[in-house]
């Protein structure tokens, strides 16, 4: 099912390639700013004065990653995707570049917001208003341009991979708009309309599904085009992305209540997110078996194929994190678990292990098609590879120990019921892992910045001396 | 043809099932709420002193939210043994019901704010924010000596309370007149303290009295 559709001369390429090497910047960027702050929790005289504090670098890397980042390779890859499995040229040109201008302007105005402090003060959601009307219409562009292809399609169905890009523009575009509510005060103020325990339901809705959707449901998209594709096969089963699909679509939206329990939520909001939790298990683990049985029978393709390779990495960490989280939303886990560094490292083995490495397989697998070139080196992919999957490793591990031994201390008691261990002596604890785990980042910079020389050098080459593989594109 | 398929040839369709499925775990537990009486605690009038944020308070409030605490500091304590007795008791959501964004939190890197109101006196707090490590050797909080620096801009203090008030917050005109002049010549420094002193002070609990159904 995947399109075979020959090359259509009149496809936007163009508009992939400038945000599959957007991505690629925003990636050395983000794991930049995050190492950063890693060093400055376990050196803090690394907070160097207001402007680069922890509490203000610390949204730019979440919105450098997840937006600049995810965004721009979500946008590349969403853009190819749907028109080589439409037939069609994209529905507007001109659309798809003010997307472009648009999505980076408004990066651009988040390097400035955050470290002026100009914070709407909830997670993944701190731009102000005017920056968040300005993405709500650029993200109204991008799902208009994606939506009317799909329309104007030659092909009967519309492939799987559209659906789960479908999937996350719907659902980001409710959560954006909802969750970022607020009244001005000046152009870099606002108060939420929301208070207290509604603001803290809304806010999880929005921050649990700004990973449900954004970061697995159009990642979701990437695998299953780029999977089949890169291994020359089909989908190992359709039902089980029916399955996947609507699963996801109907079940991620309850999980944002698990970020709650046993606070002040009421019990019957964090139960239920927790039950739901529990039970997202099975597509997600569909979902990853799926990709990975679309592999069963070309699994030698792993010795010589470096672009699966980071994608089969990838599906492995998406299972894992796709288990651990569940059992996170545990309530006895999670009373453990809540407000330590566990938190930190299942994020980063989604992030780093499952959202990157899809993400990187993918761009390795489209910059030599875009370019009509072979890249640069293939020995680089792989140090790549390797220096990305150990620092991801060190990282995840110096959490899951630093986490739970935090949270362990926190609940010690003696014999006599008294406290063990003050506060600030679990902060000392928590010293040598983080500096492992900022270790662990400067590995997944290296590799950052030697995927960025070699598509550098690759572009580079490929005006000079096309090759052979000009005709595999 | 399976209602799947038809989907899968007519985008429009596709669409609208997609955004009613998505809509519907959130409306589920977003909704329920608002209407629910018990979703804020109802406290007698013994307990009950839950008042907006003074004009300084709700200045450092901002300042608080602006240097990102929250992302190290929760402000919720939960129902557990060990963190009543490092924090004190758990926390209402009436305590947050004024706080416009909610600061609950999702990580201590430090320890909890809920109830740090009056533990500590205002010297303390100027000089642990000025230089964390003099007071506390281990810790890994920044230095916030520029607060000490800036002035609170007296000008956008009424139009903050007017803000607030359209959101919900029973502001009155005397808080409005009375702004601006509650803040004049205070430091950055000054208002996150006043903020950082009334947190977890505005009920009085009862001893034994279960306030989660």
């Amino acid at each position: 099912m995947v399109g075979n559709a020959p090359e259509n001369p009149n496809y936007n390429m163009a508009i992939v390639k400038a945000f599959a090497v957007c991505a690629v910047v925003y990636l050395v960027v983000g794991a930049l700013v995050g190492d950063i702050i890693a060093w400055q929790l376990s050196f803090p005289s690394l907070n160097l004065n207001e402007y680069l504090s922890f509490g203000r670098l610390r949204p730019l890397h979440t919105n450098a990653v997840i937006f600049a980042f995810g965004g721009c390779t979500l946008m590349a890859t969403a853009f190819y995707v749907v028109q080589r499995t439409c037939a069609v040229p994209l529905w507007s040109d001109k659309l798809a570049w003010f997307t472009f201008w648009g999505w980076n302007l408004i990066i651009v105005c988040a390097v400035i917001s955050f470290p002026m402090g100009w914070t709407q003060g909830k997670e993944y959601a701190e731009l102000e208003w005017p920056v968040d009307i300005l993405i709500a219409v650029v993200w109204l562009s991008y799902m208009f341009n994606f939506v009317m292809t799909i329309a104007n399609r030659k092909t009967s169905h519309i492939y799987v991979a559209n659906w789960f890009f479908l999937g996350m523009m719907i659902m980001i575009t409710y959560l954006h708009v909802v969750n970022s509510l607020a009244i001005p005060v000046t152009m870099t103020h606002s108060y939420s309309l929301f208070s207290g325990v509604h603001d803290a339901m809304i806010q999880w809705w929005w921050g649990h599904n700004a990973v449900g959707f954004f970061l697995t449901a159009g990642f979701l998209g990437i695998m299953y085009y780029f999977i089949p594709k890169q291994a020359d096969l089909p989908i190992y089963s359709y039902r089980l992305s029916v399955l996947h699909f609507w699963a996801l679509m109907f079940g991620y939206v309850w999980l944002g209540a698990h970020h709650l329990q046993y606070t002040a939520l009421p019990d019957w909001a964090g139960s239920l997110g927790a039950a739901v939790s529990i039970a997202m298990i099975i597509p997600s683990w569909g979902g990853a078996i799926n990709g990975l049985m679309t592999l069963s029978g070309a699994w030698n393709k792993l010795r010589d194929d470096y672009v699966l390779r980071f994608m089969v990495v990838s599906l492995a960490f998406y299972a894992m994190s796709t288990f651990e989280g569940p059992v996170m939303a545990l309530k006895t886990v999670n009373a453990l678990s809540h407000y330590t560094d566990w938190t930190i490292g299942h994020v980063h083995s989604g992030a780093l292990g499952w959202v990157a490495m899809v993400s990187i397989g993918a761009i390795y697998h489209l910059v030599p098609r875009l370019w009509k070139t072979d890249i640069h080196s293939v020995p680089l992919v792989n140090s790549h590879f390797w220096i990305h999957t150990i620092g991801t490793v060190i990282y995840i591990c110096a959490m899951w120990v630093s986490g739970i031994m935090q949270g362990l201390m926190w609940r010690a008691t003696d014999d006599y019921g008294n406290l063990v261990y003050t506060f600030a002596e679990t902060v000392v604890a928590m010293h040598p892992y983080y500096v492992l785990r900022a270790t662990g980042g400067v590995l997944v910079l290296l590799g950052a910045l030697i995927m960025l020389y070699n598509i550098v050098m690759t572009i580079k080459g490929s005006s000079s001396q096309p090759t052979t593989a000009a005709a595999r594109a | 043809m399976s209602f799947q398929e038809k989907l899968e040839k007519n985008i429009w369709g596709l669409i609208f099932m997609v955004a009613v499925v998505v809509s519907i775990g959130g409306i589920v537990e977003i909704v329920p709420l608002f209407y629910l009486d018990n979703t804020i605690e109802k406290l007698t009038k013994e307990e009950d002193s839950i008042r907006p944020y003074t004009a300084l308070e709700q200045e450092g409030r901002d300042i608080y939210v602006r240097e990102g605490c929250y992302l190290c500091h929760s402000q919720m304590i939960r129902p557990f043994r060990d963190e009543k007795e490092r924090y004190g008791h758990y926390s209402l959501a009436a305590e947050s019901k004024y706080d416009h964004p909610f600061q609950w939190g999702s990580k201590r890197t430090g320890p909890d704010l809920a109830r740090v109101g009056k533990k500590y006196s205002n010297e303390w707090h100027r000089q642990h924010l000025r230089a964390p490590r003099s007071l506390v050797p281990e810790s890994v909080m920044p230095n916030y000596a520029f607060l000490e620096d800036h002035t609170i801009d007296d000008s956008l203090t009424e139009r903050k309370l007017r803000a607030l008030a359209m959101v919900g917050v029973p502001y009155t005109e005397a808080d409005f007149a009375g702004a601006a002049a509650a803040v004049r010549g205070k430091t950055e420094m000054d208002a996150i303290i006043a903020y950082l002193q009334v947190l977890g002070t505005m009920v009085k609990f009862e001893p034994g009295k279960d306030y989660r159904e």
